[in-house]
């Protein structure tokens, strides 16, 4: 696969959101409004870029039978580092999203990547890889969050354009599930057509 | 790939790669940490100066503790203005809700922020919008005005947030146990009853 096939590969044929269906918890739980989810989806790519990187390099020296537990630490390692520096040079993203943060570690896409892509490729493909999985979570996010703040909250990145409440289903967890759902589906058709 | 895994290289592996990481995060908790703590000091700064009234002493220096609650003084050229409490509830729909609620000498209500939260996106957060909830107490003296702290639902004075009475009753309790705490203070104003005593009865209340 080319260098460029393994981003964009992220994005639409192996979208971890709508495709590979992982991550679903803080899919759900942050997306309420289009900035919270791209404040995620790009946390996420950071820890993504970093934990794939150091678990293709170590990956040999890894015994096969501890290999989950020591990923997980890499990886709990690079959530730590990036919420303590988040607290310290960026407050106000660290305010909206700091309770996600601890959350990317349970993020079954990291680990995910780690087990199905990195462990077996080179330093600078699982870079890319991390790029693409994450710009894909990203991207996911911002779309449910965008759609889920203008039903729930008639609000476009957080600038409200009516002055009323919205479905305020949408912004609570049922509402997650229903954008969600939707768009999975009008993904996948999509996807079927090219 | 992966090595063949036998009790040896599995103990030393574990042990060197928690070793690392912990050295890791070891390295920028010391370099973050001076930056954080920074950063929360002037966020205690900024939330005092959003609710007293003005003040050119430095409240943050001169902290009160009462009973676990952190009380700022504001003075200006050497009289005391007003006070800054840092108050909370434990009765928020997610948690516990931190506010600071700045007081005139004579109790009066200057202005609310809120720290911390963590209530529903959309729904309970609203006690943070600067133009919400927190509006209805400002100017407000609970005891000179008899302003009733308590959700106008409970029998009280104050509009509850669409959807969120839990919210709002947890903000109303915050913002009574920060006036409780100045008044033993500025010991001038009575003590007002607690919210649990002056609920109605479960079943006196109207269903709409």
């Amino acid at each position: 696969m080319s260098k460029f096939g393994l981003i964009t590969k992220g994005i639409i044929k192996e979208n971890p959101t709508f495709v590979l269906v992982l991550g679903m918890c803080p899919t759900l739980g942050t997306t309420t409004s289009a900035i919270n989810g791209l404040g995620m989806g790009l946390a996420t790519t950071f820890v993504l870029i970093l934990s794939n990187m150091v678990i293709s390099a170590i990956a040999g020296l890894i015994p096969g039978k501890v290999r989950i537990p020591c990923y997980i630490v890499v990886i709990a390692a690079f959530v730590t580092v990036l919420q303590l520096v988040m607290q310290a040079y960026v407050p106000d993203l660290y305010a909206t999203l700091g309770l996600f943060i601890p959350l990317i570690v349970v993020n079954c896409i990291v680990l995910g990547r780690a087990e199905a892509f990195a462990n077996k490729n080179s330093i600078f493909d699982s870079a890319l890889d991390g790029i693409g999985i994450g710009l894909g979570f990203a991207c996911s996010l911002t779309v449910i969050g965008f759609i889920r703040e203008i039903l729930g909250g008639l609000a476009v990145f957080g600038h409200k354009f009516a002055d009323a409440d919205g479905a305020l289903a949408f912004v609570l967890a049922p509402g997650a599930f229903l954008v969600l759902g939707y768009l999975m589906v009008l993904f996948n058709k999509l996807k079927a057509k090219n | 790939m992966a090595r063949e895994s036998n009790f040896t290289n599995m103990v030393v592996t574990l042990f060197a790669v928690c070793l690392l990481a912990s050295a890791v995060v070891g390295v920028v908790y010391a370099v973050t940490k001076d930056p954080i703590a920074a950063t929360e000091l002037a966020k205690t700064n900024a939330a005092i100066g959003e609710v007293v009234p003005e003040f050119n002493n430095a409240p943050a220096d001169e902290v009160m503790d009462v009973d676990g609650v952190k009380v700022y003084p504001a003075v200006m050229n050497g009289e005391p203005v007003g006070y800054a409490v840092e108050a909370s509830s434990a009765k928020g729909f997610g948690g516990t809700i931190k506010i600071m609620v700045g007081f005139a000498t004579d109790g009066t209500i200057k202005g609310i922020s809120v720290l911390s939260h963590s209530e529903t996106p959309g729904l309970g957060a609203k006690i943070d919008d600067p133009a919400g909830i927190r509006v209805q107490f400002c100017g407000k003296n609970p005891d000179a005005d008899g302003f009733k702290m308590i959700v106008k639902k409970d029998g009280g004075d104050v509009d509850a947030i669409t959807a969120s009475t839990i919210s709002s009753r947890a903000f109303c309790d915050a913002v009574t146990n920060a006036y409780n705490t100045f008044k033993s203070v500025a010991p001038a104003a009575p003590a007002v009853e607690d919210v649990e005593e002056v609920l109605p009865a479960t079943d006196s209340l109207e269903v709409k």
